[in-house]
């Protein structure tokens, strides 16, 4: 009989976590320095997890080695069980991508865009036209072209197609064979807003029904207020981790903004009751230590302004890699 | 023994070079006009000036070398696709499919067959045209030998590949490859008497057993066939073989490594 393995760290988290990545380092050819500098992260499964940075960061290429696209120099990654260096079959059959330039056929419909990826994964056997693929082939599509409002276009070159409809057509294409993790690079990059705010509801409601666990690299960081982590790199290193509300707190303060008329005044009353301030020129109060309505019932001296400020994930964003 | 799941990619694969060719009109016209300006105009003049003079008629000669040439640069030119592919991101998608990367390179090496074939029909059709005899044996001779031909090609186009950057500097190395080859290779004329670095320079240029090749079958029972036919087509086929093998295998290794060590 067989005595049991031990379990190794990595196989142990890997049935919470979708993707562990430890000490990854990518250093291109000729390159003096690591594009990527021995990161190590996890994502939960059914996370959205955002990757940020500025340009240069490390972002593209981690995604890329994420996806077997790319070899890195050092370093492990485990995706949906399935390690990256002996396993990279099963990483693909785990993952779907829409990479950060749009990798479509423009020669090819719409429709035969997706079939040759529906059959490259094996969903399918091949047929040379639409209508001699198996009804479960047909119904797949014309369901997901539905989501994505694209349904009248799938017989439609690629080439005839905005880039908003691209952005839907490789969402379908990544969706067929219902990944596990979906990787988004920079998926609104180049897109006006009404596309970008359609696009982000439409990845709501595919995340909704499929449940997936989605990497995001986005340069939006509005985008990335509603991930359940991010983390954010520079320089090819990680410099900020956790929840975007966990980031913003460790890094940045909500304050509340308040101006009187008597300005000499206010400040006398702020300074007798030892509250801590800042003028430029109006009264910025940290809110560290009490509430505004608290601050607020303390102050006696008649206020022309009041606000608070809370800050978002771009201030902190931008703090953060001025520290760094 | 191919998966049939590899073996419904390589078709899906090949399918597709095959619809981009069939939608570009430009390319599919000048894909055939090539050819014949090389057996019309070049045989032609050849055949009038010589004739029968050599002991085997020209024409028929520059038809069997064109017919083999066009089929192994087209496939082997149409590997470009490979780095066309890369430069519009679209490599990106094939190369993240669960499937071998040897299956990536077999679609797109059947796929550019597919592409050549109805060059090598055109071929045929103008080689009747303009009066070559041939008989139902030899046409399925030279469809058969044809696609041998072509998938020899294609694997020498991939190795070939492996080593180039960008479509720039395939369109440069390409016609440098191949121009010595037409000489090398017999494709217009006998390479029966060379001198010795010719000669040399001819045992390593795989256009010349693809040449020969064809001929051999082509020719066979014919009398002209010891006049035209450089060895065996038996002797061909043991270094096609080996050769493509060996080209597929070195090519997809170099080139998978060069697109994903960056």
């Amino acid at each position: 009989m067989l005595a049991a393995q031990p379990r190794t760290d990595v196989e142990a988290r890997s049935e919470t976590d979708t993707i562990v990545v430890t000490d990854l380092v990518k250093r291109y050819k000729s390159a003096e320095l690591n594009a990527v500098d021995g990161i190590s992260f996890t994502v939960r499964a059914g996370e959205l997890f955002a990757l940020l940075g500025p340009n240069g960061a490390g972002k593209t290429t981690t995604i890329s080695i994420l996806t077997t696209t790319l070899a890195p120099t050092s370093g492990t990654a485990v995706i949906g069980g399935h390690d990256l260096a002996s396993d990279p079959n099963g990483v693909r059959r785990a993952v779907g991508i829409i990479f950060q330039k749009p990798s479509l056929d423009l020669n090819l419909t719409a429709e035969e865009n997706v079939r040759l990826h529906a059959i490259l994964y094996g969903l399918f056997p091949y047929r040379p036209f639409f209508t001699l693929m198996p009804i479960t082939y047909r119904d797949r599509v014309r369901e997901l072209a539905g989501i994505l409002g694209i349904e009248g276009e799938m017989f439609k070159p690629v080439k005839t197609f905005s880039g908003g409809m691209k952005r839907k057509l490789e969402i379908v294409r990544s969706l067929m064979h219902r990944p596990r993790v979906l990787f988004l690079d920079e998926p609104t990059a180049g897109l006006d807003a009404p596309s970008r705010r359609a696009l982000w509801d439409y990845l709501r409601a595919v995340r909704a029904e499929t449940r997936a666990t989605v990497f995001l690299t986005t340069h939006y960081l509005d985008e990335a207020e509603d991930a359940d982590r991010i983390c954010i790199l520079d320089k090819g290193k990680i410099v900020a981790e956790g929840s975007p509300a966990g980031v913003k707190r460790d890094l940045t303060h909500e304050y509340l903004v308040v101006d009187a008329a008597d300005r000499d005044a206010l400040r006398r009353e702020l300074a007798a009751r030892g509250v801590t301030y800042r003028e430029t020129p109006l009264f910025e109060i940290p809110l560290d230590r009490q509430g505004a309505h608290a601050l607020l019932k303390s102050i006696d001296t008649p206020l022309t302004t009041v606000r608070t400020v809370a800050p978002s994930l771009e201030d902190a964003y931008i703090k953060v890699l001025a520290r760094s | 023994m191919i998966a049939a799941g590899e073996l419904h990619s390589i078709l899906a694969l090949a399918q597709r070079d095959l619809t981009k060719l069939l939608r570009d009109r430009a390319r599919l016209i000048t894909t055939v006009i090539f050819p014949f300006i090389f057996i019309g105009a070049l045989g032609g003049t050849l055949a009038a000036n010589f004739g029968r003079a050599p002991g085997f008629d020209f024409l028929t000669l520059t038809f069997t070398g064109v017919y083999a040439q066009t089929l192994f640069q087209s496939t082997a030119m149409g590997m470009i696709s490979l780095v066309i592919d890369r430069e519009n991101d679209f490599s990106q998608e094939l190369f993240i499919a669960p499937v071998s990367r040897y299956t990536i390179i077999a679609g797109r090496i059947l796929g550019e067959t597919l592409v050549a074939l109805p060059q090598a029909l055109a071929i045929i059709a103008f080689g009747l045209v303009i009066g070559i005899s041939i008989s139902l044996t030899q046409l399925v001779a030279l469809i058969g030998t044809g696609l041998v031909v072509a998938f020899f090609g294609g694997a020498f186009g991939v190795l070939v590949l492996a080593f180039l950057n960008n479509q720039r500097a395939a369109n440069q190395v390409f016609p440098f490859i191949f121009l010595p080859q037409f000489f090398l290779a017999g494709v217009f004329t006998p390479i029966q008497v060379m001198p010795w670095y010719l000669e040399l320079a001819s045992r390593i240029a795989p256009l010349r057993y693809a040449v020969d090749f064809v001929r051999g079958v082509f020719y066979a029972g014919s009398p002209d066939y010891p006049h035209v036919v450089l060895q065996d087509p038996a002797a061909n086929l043991a270094v096609i073989l080996p050769a493509f093998a060996a080209c597929l295998v070195v090519g997809t290794f170099f080139f998978v490594r060069s697109e994903r060590n960056r």
